[in-house]
């Protein structure tokens, strides 16, 4: 195939985001060329066959918040996308009994009335205010952010409709709005309910990817991210994709070149060409230079500012405080090819709860324990888990009657003392399977084949900074108009037609597609 | 107190003991005097899921199952169905509708050709009177195999792997609506490849005594293909997504309507290309003739509902949009600016094409795919209306149900 050599836009990254952004561009009528440094696109979100036979969706393993409108506008179940339910979660204890929570809501309550009678009505009450929140921070997650220091007419409306729009809440859902954006996690939760294994399995959700513990403040906003998905819960937008995760970066890329888009692999990029203060296009590796009137980077901010440009490019406060954005690395992943199916103690029959989340969250302390190992520079001897087994789900994952078993854990930071190396690689991997033995004692006799994937992995394989899996930390300081640097959360940057979409951008995190689509529309609008 | 009259019970197929076993929702749908599981599990979404990314096993035994056999089968045939009979290849299956005098619809089905002198007709309703009364002068017999024979459906992509462990059959040679005999697990069935879903799947035929063994020996194999029960719920679902027509749901049989506006002729049901008005007379044929000169006053199409819309109408009261969880079965206004073109019959969220569908009558004024209707929807107990486009059927037609 042969690429012409220069383009309106340059989408730099085919990972989720970047594809997104190339196909949003693309639709708009621009020529777009997507450059991936890898042999495939995707990013963190792809599916490869590491072991003959057994696909593995390698980092990324859950769609949660994959924008409805996304789907739509770019008609992606017509490019194969087929998101398959992940319909309950369950939580092993150490004594052999276990927490469930199920798809049926009577089923749930049931459940959770054997933990406690109370938080089996609590629950349903804080899933209501979860909700009504949900629907007042969806706009937000939806918007490009205002500059509130900005006195411009677009960010002074912006920040009219938000006022407004918070005015609109009643006085309890707001009060429980400052308290989710203020309080811990398990502070927050402790005040709804009593069940450890609830508390500690739910509060994992507001862990997940910081390097922060349960009882860190702050952490308790990220629970309301679980149930943005649910509001626009008929798309489902919550579960696995057929294919792993691979298959939803297929069918994107698949969008856009039906829009026309190029996408080439192995074309790494080494740097960006500037010429008085204006990107031009891009160098490669290989040498060549490719032209564009717009380039977007699809990389971490780390990444694209202080490493694909030269810093004499961009002003000096603007630097800093991409060097002081917090992208710690807290978490790994085991991928598992498995000849039998796990039999967990406290349900040692094939059942439901193989088809949906298995968390390693006995507790609390459990979790704050995990990240105390963390805090001084070891992994996890105890991880937290999240277990999924995609072979249950989508037979076509593993060779018939054999399985695939996904772990996300934390933590494991990036930091590691001493740092991290093929032998600590595989001692994390043990303390994973040494711990989740105690739950499913078949599990180790039963491993065909290992994958085990460190933050050291993260950065080396697909160039996540500090193997930080949402490109920077979700953190309230680096969240929507903060995120990734004052002044610069509305996709531009200090370079004019340079323009950012990773996940480093608002609102980030997870497979959304929200950072590359909202970026694309500012590219369209500044290109009148 | 008396004990139940056995008699006034609905009965259970041949393969109650088995579905009856599995079915943890206690959700029970009747079904031409019979009951079948609506769906196993308390939700039914992953039955569908299983229709569509593994395998379904779904007891379709309440169709009434006809074995029509004697030299002038074809021909009689050939006399009351829509298609061309005498072009069906031994092993070839046709769908077909038939009609009364008038052209109407009475019922639709599958035509499996067993042998040079034998056909299997399956109906919705009970259709014998209908085909000795025609059979007169014709040398057949028409024999009523609905409780003799079982019926199960396999659909889904993984459902050709899971028939090639159970059959040295050749299941990869099979075509789309193709039928052999074949034995599994000893037992003698038929196989079709023909389905309810739109998918990849086919349906197997076997002497009602077989009926649990073959369940048992299915659902064995089909362990480490994803092999799934799936009741009505998500067999709904999958089947408007497939633009596949429901009796007494989409259309009302001839023979069963009180009025003559309840009739709907072939072409207004979408089912235009079974007439074949070139073999030769038929029942119905003199009538079908004059309306496909003079032209359908309906049609029936797809309807898209636009997701823009129905946030708009759901912002209005503070909600997300709320959809059916599953699917419907009403009669619902569409409306073509401010007078009503038509009805739509059913309706479905579709969770794999994240689309709002549902089938509708309507007037050939309104009927050109693209053209922008309204759908009647209560949003908290007020009727509105949602923009909804006309588009073609099936909504889902993947490469893998004819491949």
């Amino acid at each position: 195939m042969s690429y012409s050599a220069h383009y309106d836009a340059i989408v730099i990254g085919g990972g989720h985001n970047g594809l997104v952004n190339a196909a949003y561009l693309a639709r708009a009528g621009k020529s777009v060329l997507v450059l991936e440094r890898r042999h495939l696109v995707g990013g963190a979100a792809v599916t490869e066959e590491i072991y003959p036979g057994f696909k593995y969706s390698v980092y990324s393993y859950v769609v949660s918040l994959l924008r409805p409108e996304i789907i739509r506008e770019l008609d992606l179940p017509s490019h194969g996308l087929e998101i398959l339910p992940l319909e309950s979660t369950v939580t092993p204890l150490p004594n052999g009994d276990y927490l469930g929570r199920w798809a049926d809501h009577d089923q749930t309550r049931r459940e959770l009335y054997r933990h406690s009678a109370k938080d089996a009505e609590a629950y349903d009450d804080y899933g209501k205010l979860m909700y009504h929140l949900a629907f007042a921070v969806k706009p937000i997650v939806a918007m490009v952010p205002p500059d509130p220091t900005s006195l411009s007419p677009r960010d002074l409306l912006s920040l009219l409709k938000l006022g407004k729009h918070f005015r609109s809440l009643g006085a309890t859902q707001f009060y429980a709005l400052v308290k989710l954006m203020t309080m811990s996690a398990a502070d927050f939760l402790d005040e709804w309910f009593e069940t450890q294994a609830l508390k500690a399995t739910m509060s994992a959700s507001g862990i997940i990817g910081t390097f922060l513990g349960p009882r860190s403040p702050g952490t308790a906003y990220v629970l309301l991210h679980h149930y943005l998905g649910e509001i626009d819960g008929s798309f489902r937008a919550w579960g696995f994709a057929k294919g792993g995760t691979g298959a939803i970066s297929e069918s994107i890329a698949g969008a856009a070149r039906r829009f026309g888009a190029d996408i080439r692999t192995e074309a790494s990029v080494a740097r960006v060409l500037v010429r008085h203060g204006r990107a031009t296009g891009v160098a490669l590796e290989n040498g060549d230079e490719i032209t564009a009137r717009v380039v977007v980077s699809g990389l971490d901010p780390k990444r694209t500012f202080l490493k694909l440009i030269e810093s004499e490019h961009l002003p000096d406060d603007f630097v800093d405080s991409i060097r002081r954005f917090k992208i710690r690395g807290s978490s790994g992943k085991v991928n598992l090819s498995l000849s039998e199916l796990p039999k967990f103690t406290c349900l040692p029959r094939d059942g439901p709860h193989l088809r949906g989340a298995i968390s390693i969250s006995p507790s609390v302390d459990y979790l704050e324990r995990a990240y105390d190992d963390a805090k001084y520079g070891n992994f996890s001897r105890r991880p937290y888990m999240d277990i999924i087994i995609p072979s249950m789900i989508d037979p076509g994952m593993a060779p018939p009657g054999k399985h695939v078993m996904s772990i996300f854990v934390q933590y494991a930071p990036s930091d590691l003392e001493g740092g991290w190396n093929e032998t600590r690689r595989e001692a994390f991997g043990d303390a994973v399977i040494d711990t989740l033995a105690q739950y499913a004692p078949n599990l180790p006799g039963a491993i065909l084949h290992r994958q085990v994937i460190t933050p050291w992995d993260l950065e080396r394989d697909i160039g996540l900074t500090q193997g930080n899996i949402f490109h920077g930390e979700l953190s309230l300081h680096q969240l929507f108009f903060l995120r990734p640097a004052p002044s610069w959360a509305d996709y531009r940057t200090p370079l004019d037609n340079f323009y950012q979409c990773g996940s480093g951008t608002h609102p980030g995190g997870g497979i959304s597609g929200t950072s590359g689509r909202l970026a694309a529309l500012r590219v369209l609008k500044d290109w009148k | 107190m008396e004990a139940v009259n056995s008699d006034a019970m609905l009965k259970g197929t041949p393969f109650h003991s088995r579905t009856s076993a599995l079915c943890q929702s206690q959700n029970w749908r009747r079904w031409s005097g019979h009951v079948v599981a609506g769906s196993y599990e308390l939700t039914h979404d992953r039955e569908y899921f299983a229709i569509r990314s593994s395998a379904a096993l779904i007891d379709v035994s309440p169709l009434h199952k006809y074995m029509i056999e004697g030299p002038d089968a074809a021909r009689f045939l050939n006399r009351v169905v829509t298609r061309d009979v005498s072009g069906c290849a031994q092993g070839q299956v046709l769908y077909t509708p038939w009609c009364d005098e008038e052209g109407k619809v009475i019922d639709d089905g599958t035509l499996a050709r067993l042998g040079e002198e034998k056909f299997r007709l399956t109906s919705a309703e009970p259709n014998l009177l209908w085909l000795h009364n025609n059979a007169l002068g014709f040398r057949v017999t028409v024999g009523d195999v609905s409780e003799s024979t079982a019926a199960l459906a396999l659909q889904g992509p993984t459902s050709r792997e899971i028939l090639r462990c159970v059959t040295d059959a050749d299941v990869g040679g099979l075509r789309f609506f193709r039928s052999m005999a074949a034995e599994v697990k000893r037992i003698p069935v038929t196989i079709s490849r023909t389905g309810y879903t739109g998918d990849l799947g086919y349906e197997i035929w076997v002497d009602s005594e077989n009926a649990e063994p073959l369940w048992d020996a299915l659902i064995e194999a089909g362990g480490p293909y994803g092999i799934t029960p799936a009741g009505m719920l998500a067999l709904d679902v999958a089947r408007i997504e497939a633009g596949l027509i429901l009796i007494d749901v989409d259309y009302v049989p001839a023979h069963r309507a009180l009025i003559e506006d309840r009739k709907s002729s072939p072409f207004e049901l979408g089912l235009g290309w079974t007439v074949k008005l070139d073999k030769g007379s038929f029942v119905g044929s003199t009538a079908l003739l004059k309306e496909q000169r003079n032209g359908s006053d309906w049609q029936l199409r797809g309807l898209e509902i636009e997701w823009e819309s129905l946030e708009t109408l759901y912002a209005d009261v503070g909600l997300p949009p709320q959809l059916p969880t599953i699917a419907w079965r009403t009669s619902v206004p569409v409306y073509g600016g401010r007078h009503q073109v038509g009805y739509a019959t059913s309706g479905c969220w579709s969770p794999i094409l994240k689309k709002y569908i549902a089938l509708a009558h309507l007037h050939s004024t309104h009927a050109r795919t693209g053209t922008k209707v309204e759908m009647e929807v209560t949003v908290e107990h007020r009727r509105k209306r949602a923009v909804a486009t006309v588009t073609s059927t099936p909504f889902f037609n993947p490469e893998r149900k004819r491949s």
